[in-house]
């Protein structure tokens, strides 16, 4: 009988032993300071000295009296709570359907809907105005037929509108994930104690996935609040990130100002991340057993089927709305003031061919090393923290989450400042010339995703079974090898695939740090091809094919740990 | 100390990562789309075998801030961009070396008022734009509007909502066009202007791009735009056309050379290359699509080409640089406060003000009449007066490090004044504006 542990009573870490965890957490702080504190403090420390040198608070009080910058405020508030809810109406039922039900198609849905992740969102909103803008298709038909437009892209409800189904899929991937976990058996034993349907729902599965669902919605809360880039291409300048942004950018303008808004978005982001922490503290999620029957999988009736597909198809149509535009642009040669391009050309995928091979190239290289370093990092500081009682080590958990509410502006010029001059020895080579800082920076700024996917794959992992392979004999280093590392697999991918697809439409970093055409990747030849009339088809060409490149590593992602889920179960079975 | 420390992890870790540096290659930072400078650089380096050309592109912002992060020796070699606020700041910095032999003799030393090189020879014209008026045909066709031809057009009612600029402190060309307008019209009545004009928009944009962008793709049916990003995509087949109102200024696109450059020499032979005969010819490939700096006696200009020299002579407006550089905070600051940040309001006023006009017309009022003279005034008044913006003190506080509390209490105290004012006047005007239109019923 497997035995559910929903005990409100904290479970008490096993005393550490050894040296392993002090060197683990030793290295990953070296790496937090060097790579992140300390190039982002010589940037920020400018919010806090006077022209002299001395210390100040003053420009805090100057923020505070400014009308703009208190609407902004809540205007980034609003927005981002608004986004949070929305994505939460879109995740939820996707990732029940698929998880719950047979139904065909199930893992299409799921890579379908971590496709908004891989389009870069200044892209995404390009492609979003073509659709659903002023006179986009949808305006421009509705005009048309009914004499109605709806201005669903304007102002803070278009933000939000972007936002929601830009970001969702953090709440899908890591609630998919979490709701595998839940043992069958905490269904069957809800079902023979008579909760059925929504009640079964509400009192068992959603509070048994509720890590997940927590680690996905407050990176969804930090990423809009944080969100520059659709706010700036939708022209809506009265939020925080894009006054930062104003302020800090304008040519030869030194305004502090600026930095102390990056100094409140970074304490309000791991506010965010803190209550969320915090509403876990004390709850215990962990069930004991794994690889046994995962929830049930029922078939629907036929009305639920049609409900569901109804649902389904109304997300995946607005959902894939930019991926529509973006592939019409891609391959239109004059697309204005018309529901579809007036004539169509493969020229400008020829173009992408001859000049951009080696921009794939180079996304695939830095993205999967950062992520991969993401994944290990995140993994390592999971286990410190709910395995082991080093002191502090709840502050590499800080730290590391703050990496998200650093503007990739900020970090980007703190690596410039730090390693001024540093050069490779042996050459004349900088180190910031090189391509290895552009992938840290991926990897310090996409580590809070990977970081909170692998803490909520430990949260899930009974201490019971490491310490059965304790006392079996097992050594600690191979019990995280062979035991609690294959538990959190399902976790780990997904905080994968999150970084990896999240750092490959990076851009404000990428745009400071490439210094030649070589190291390039794809999100910055985006970018660049789109400055132009004449580059908007080779640039839409190019995120079409970052979309293919990116949803193809996503798709065979999840193939493999259905299959490896697969073997488990058979196993288990025999 | 410490940065020994990361070079020997870094040795440790990435030894013989990156390529070294080639000799005869010059790194050229642009803000330039790829269109332009793939052509450069090809033909540069067909005329010059044995000197590769490296394009490194950022945007003017990342690339200042990429310049001053790097040590001398290290940076790239030619800086070459639109705006010249860009470059200014760069050349305070000592990060800009005088290369007077690149010039070329046979451009005219002014194109209209304005000098085609800097006075103090920092950075040199390489083409030249034009600031004005594009619109998209099928827009303005569904919308049953005429083509502007002049600023004073795109104050008027059928404009409502149809009008696209970016924010000059965000583009430095869009500052020029709205500094443009206040030379042309002195500073109160510019500033009314364009705050009419402003009262019409439907997006203040954060990038110069997004307004051609924009208006190609049918988003906005009117934007306020330079040149050649509006030639180029009437070139390119968008159905999009564009004027030069008799208000504006012909200004140079810059070239200049890094101080501390690895390679001065082969940088400088590029430099001289983009302003020769042929460097020039470029300009006008379609899309490109921009102005030359040398007489077309010298080139073969396509036939219809706008000459810019003619532009330059029929424009009203005298463009005085160093007005424009002394005032240039100010403008921006005063533009963000009042309408960039502030739309909203401003098009509500103007919605109502616009409705209060035409019931009056139809109906008229004398009381209403006042009422309405009064929203306006109240709606298209700068908050700055012409007398102040000479005052030398008041613009001296725009000087001033922003890093000093008590200044930036100063100045942010005084946007936030011009902000709550902007906002209670056009909420002010609006009431007006709505109680003219009920008194003409």
């Amino acid at each position: 009988m497997p035995v559910a542990h929903l005990s409100t009573a904290a479970r008490a870490p096993r005393a550490s032993a050894g040296l392993g965890p002090w060197i683990a957490f030793a290295l990953i702080l070296a790496f937090l300071l060097v790579f992140l504190i300390l190039p982002v403090g010589t940037v920020i420390y400018t919010a806090f000295v006077t022209d002299t040198g001395a210390l100040t608070v003053g420009h805090f009080g100057n923020f505070f009296d400014q009308l703009v910058f208190r609407e902004s405020f809540f205007n980034s508030l609003w927005v981002a709570l608004a986004s949070t809810f929305f994505a939460s109406v879109i995740a939820l039922p996707l990732a029940y359907l698929t998880v719950r039900f047979e139904f065909r198609g199930a893992l299409l849905i799921q890579t379908l809907g971590v496709l908004p992740l891989i389009m870069p969102p200044f892209v995404g909103a390009v492609a979003l105005q073509l659709i659903f803008g002023r006179s986009g298709s949808v305006n421009l038909l509705l005009n048309d037929w009914f004499d109605i437009t709806i201005p669903i892209m304007d102002g803070l409800v278009g933000v939000t509108f972007v936002e929601s189904i830009h970001y969702f899929p953090f709440i899908l991937l890591n609630l998919v994930a979490a709701m595998r976990n839940i043992d069958g058996a905490m269904e069957e034993s809800a079902l023979n104690l008579g909760a059925r349907g929504w009640r079964l729902f509400r009192c068992v599965i959603f509070p048994l996935a509720m890590p997940g669902y927590l680690a996905g919605a407050a990176l969804v809360f930090v990423k809009v609040f944080d969100d520059l880039g659709t706010p700036l291409v939708m022209g809506v300048t009265n939020m925080l990130a894009p006054q930062a942004y104003l302020r800090i950018t304008s040519v030869g303008v030194d305004d502090p100002l600026g930095y102390v808004i990056s100094v409140i978005m970074i304490v309000f982001s791991i506010l965010a991340l803190w209550l969320a922490a915090r509403v876990m503290k004390g709850k215990d999620y962990a069930t004991l057993q794994k690889g046994g029957g995962a929830l049930q999988k029922r078939r629907l009736s036929k009305w639920e089927a049609l409900l569901a597909y109804g649902w389904i198809a109304l997300v995946l149509a607005v959902v894939l709305a930019p991926h529509v535009g973006i592939l019409l642009m891609s391959l239109a040669q004059v697309w204005s003031f018309s529901v579809l391009p007036d004539s169509y050309t493969l020229a400008h995928y020829a173009t992408v061919f001859s000049d951009a091979r080696g921009m794939m190239a180079n996304t695939l290289l830095y993205c999967v090393l950062a992520a991969g370093l993401d994944v290990v990092i995140g993994t390592a500081i999971a286990y410190l923290i709910l395995r082991t009682r080093l002191p502090a080590r709840q502050w590499l958990d800080w730290l590391a989450s703050a990496a998200l509410a650093i503007p990739g502006l900020v970090l980007a010029i703190g690596y410039l400042r730090l390693f001024k001059g540093v050069t490779l020895p042996g050459s004349d080579q900088l180190v910031v010339q090189t391509w290895v800082l552009i992938m840290l920076a991926y990897a310090v700024r996409r580590l809070p995703y990977a970081l909170r996917s692998c803490m909520a794959a430990l949260q899930q992992v009974h201490v019971s079974l490491e310490e059965a392979a304790q006392s079996v004999g097992a050594s600690r280093l191979s019990t995280i090898r062979r035991v609690t590392v294959p538990l959190m697999a399902g976790g780990i991918l997904a905080g994968f695939v999150t970084s990896f697809i999240t750092a490959a439409v990076e851009l404000s970093a990428t745009l400071v740090l490439v210094s030649t055409e070589s190291q390039a990747p794809m999100s910055l030849g985006i970018y660049l091809y789109m400055q132009s009339i004449a580059g908007r088809g080779p640039g839409a060409a190019l995120g079409v094919l970052a979309v293919l490149v990116v949803g193809l590593g996503t798709y065979f992602s999840h193939r493999f740990v259905e299959r490896s889920r697969a073997t488990v179960a058979s196993s288990a079975k025999a | 100390m410490q940065r020994s420390i990361v070079a020997a992890a870094f040795a440790a870790g990435f030894c013989g990562l990156a390529l070294p540096a080639i000799a005869g290659q010059v790194t050229v930072i642009t803000s330039f789309p790829k269109e332009l400078t793939t052509a450069y650089q090809k033909a540069f380096e067909a005329a010059h075998p044995g000197i590769k050309i490296e394009i490194l592109n950022k945007n003017t912002t990342a690339a200042v801030a990429y310049i001053r992060e790097l040590p001398e020796g290290q940076r790239p070699d030619v800086m070459w961009a639109s705006a010249p606020d860009a470059f200014e700041v760069l050349a305070s910095y000592q990060l800009l070396q005088k290369a007077p032999e690149v010039v070329n003799k046979s451009a005219p030393e002014k194109i209209g008022n304005y000098p085609l090189n800097d006075p103090k020879g920092m950075y040199y014209g390489q083409a030249l734009a034009g600031y004005g008026i594009s619109w998209n045909t099928r827009y303005i066709k569904a919308h049953k509007l005429a083509a502007p031809r002049e600023w004073s057009d795109l104050t008027r009612p059928e404009y409502f909502g149809h009008v696209a600029i970016s924010s000059p402190s965000r583009s430095g060309t869009t500052q020029l066009t709205v500094e443009t307008i206040l030379q042309g019209e002195g500073w109160d009545k510019g500033w009314s202007q364009l705050l009419q004009i402003m009262g019409n928009a439907a997006a203040v944009t954060d990038r110069s791009f997004a307004v051609p962008d924009g208006v190609n793709n049918g988003q906005y049916g009117i934007g306020i735009v330079i040149d050649f990003l509006a030639l180029a995509g009437k070139y390119s087949g968008y159905p999009v056309d564009f004027t030069y109102p008799s208000m504006t200024a012909v200004v140079p696109a810059n070239i200049a050379l890094v101080a501390g450059a690895k390679n001065a020499a082969e940088a400088k032979q590029f430099m001289a290359y983009t302003m020769s005969a042929a460097g020039q010819q470029i300009l006008f490939d379609p899309k490109i699509g921009r102005l030359p700096i040398l007489p077309y006696s010298m080139l073969k200009a396509p036939a219809g080409y706008p000459v810019p020299q003619d532009i330059a002579k029929r424009a009203k407006v005298q463009f005085n640089t160093e007005l424009s550089g002394q005032r240039y905070p100010v403008v921006i600051s005063l533009f963000d406060q009042m309408v960039t940040f502030r739309l909203k309001e401003l098009q509500a006023a103007t919605k109502s003000i616009h409705e209060a006009t035409a019931a009056l017309k139809a109906r008229p009022n004398a009381r209403g009449s006042e009422l309405l003279a009064q929203a306006r005034s109240l709606a298209y008044t700068p908050l700055v007066g012409a007398d102040n913006v000479k005052n030398p003190e008041f613009l001296e506080l725009f000087r001033k490090s922003r890093r000093d509390v008590a200044v930036a209490k100063e100045l942010t105290g005084m946007e936030q004044l011009w902000s709550e004012k902007a906002r209670a006047n056009y909420v002010r005007a609006k009431q007006l504006a709505d109680e003219a239109r009920g008194l003409a019923r």
